[in-house]
């Protein structure tokens, strides 16, 4: 994919600004690429997406003034991913998981827990959700984010990101047992 | 789904969002609501899946190398923290964003620019320390065993001496990179504080100290013996002079 941040290096910042960027946000970087890659479901997009992110980040640097330097950063690899998916209109990401099709009954700890223990099928099932879920998702159990950070990276009031959390992991318990719903009552 | 909590309250005690009268409450709840019960048991059971399939994807080594050419950045840069040392992170990051507005006004008035970046590099280079892992890599009170783990792998023999008795207790060495240079890297602890001592060769003839204070960090830089030493810490600003003069003994 084409892109006209790409291909050249960004404007130099003034030094103090440099060594600053270089101990705050760069050691973020695998959390930016982490990010990218489960809202965009491919390594090689995450890669393009990570690396503008960063860029812009640099750019927006000397107007970072303070507070939660990882949030920050995640804001604009979000909103970087989300430009993306708007573009990218291949269709994929339009057939969201249904809630009513699959139905909301919960599966069993025991179906759940041989389910959980295939990569590839918990790969799967994340992706398979909305990227508002899996974002949620992402940040809380990869990335060990809290609530109010969870709130700051994705825009989501804080007092619906506990919600937004409960439907997120249903669904993928849903979607991890398969569409019949395993072996739930 | 019959009871409202394992839809709401539940994620909540299970992320350990919910104050402690809240918790409290809720787990008196739990005893009672097996519809609860059995929710938290499967969210445990999902989140160690979760883990063990270890779904953290890294970062390819092509990307790290785009970015760092994007960014004019020439040096090694700290490897991404694992997820345990973040708060390490942000607690650095607090520390440097809060004395930040501060230290823009002094610059603006020192115009000394070679110091600020040196004084930066430094108080970067603490910070870097700071971080878990980071601080020794030779952990030792004792400058018998500091000293000779030096030698071989510097080009100078930075004085090593234990100020225990002096309130500054030797914690270890280990070797760092300041401003390009291959540097010793002492370190001292002063009551709940630690003290770095960066030393590189220098040509310059012996100055006095200069002291600063970057980032909120206060640094104290003297040369003697043909050696730059540069003092950091966030301790008081009479520490360093202390351990200074301990040092010219």
């Amino acid at each position: 994919m084409s892109n006209p941040v790409l291909g050249k290096g960004a404007d130099v910042l003034e030094a103090q600004d440099q060594v600053r960027f270089e101990t705050l946000v760069l050691p973020h970087l695998d959390s930016a690429f982490n990010l990218a890659r489960w809202l965009l479901r491919s390594g090689a997009d995450a890669e393009d997406a990570a690396q503008e992110a960063m860029l812009r980040s640099y750019r927006f640097f000397p107007g970072f003034h303070g507070g939660d330097v990882r949030a920050w950063l995640l804001q604009i690899v979000r909103n970087t991913c989300y430009t993306w998916l708007e573009k990218d209109r291949h269709g994929k990401d339009m057939t969201e998981f249904n809630e009513e099709m699959h139905g909301p009954a919960s599966p069993t700890p025991e179906a759940l827990a041989i389910a959980g223990d295939n990569r590839e099928r918990l790969t799967h099932a994340l992706e398979s959700l909305p990227p508002r879920f899996r974002e949620v998702l992402v940040l809380r159990e990869l990335e060990g984010c809290s609530y109010k950070e969870i709130s700051v990276i994705t825009a989501i009031p804080i007092g619906t990101v506990m919600s937004t959390l409960s439907r997120a992991r249903r669904q993928l318990q849903v979607a991890l047992v398969g569409p019949a719903g395993g072996d739930c009552p | 789904m019959s009871c409202d909590r394992a839809d709401t309250i539940l994620h909540g005690y299970f992320d350990n969002e919910l104050d402690a009268l809240g918790a409290a409450e809720f787990e008196h709840h739990l005893e009672q609501c097996s519809e609860c019960a059995d929710g938290l048991a499967a969210l445990k059971s999902l989140r160690s899946s979760m883990n063990r399939a270890q779904l953290y994807e890294k970062t390819p080594a092509a990307l790290r190398k785009k970015v760092l050419a994007d960014l004019h950045v020439a040096r090694p840069v700290v490897i991404a923290p694992a997820r345990t040392q973040w708060r390490w992170l942000a607690v650095a990051a607090a520390l440097l964003l809060f004395a930040y507005a501060g230290w823009r006004v002094v610059s603006v008035f020192r115009g000394d620019n070679h110091e600020t970046v040196l004084a930066a590099e430094v108080v970067d280079a603490h910070l870097r320390s700071l971080q878990p892992g980071h601080l020794t890599d030779v952990l030792s009170t004792d400058q018998h065993t500091v000293k000779p783990w030096f030698d071989g792998k510097l080009d100078f023999s930075p004085p090593v001496r234990d100020f225990a008795a002096q309130g500054f207790p030797l914690q270890g060495g280990r070797l760092d990179v300041v401003n390009g240079r291959t540097t010793a890297a002492l370190v001292y602890g002063r009551r709940k504080h630690l003290v770095n001592v960066f030393i590189w060769l220098s040509s310059e003839p012996d100055a006095v100290p200069r002291e600063g204070s970057t980032q909120g960090y206060q640094w104290l830089e003297w040369r003697a013996g043909g050696m730059e030493f540069c003092a950091v810490s966030d301790t008081a600003p009479a520490d360093l002079e202390q351990l200074q003069r301990l040092f010219a003994e």
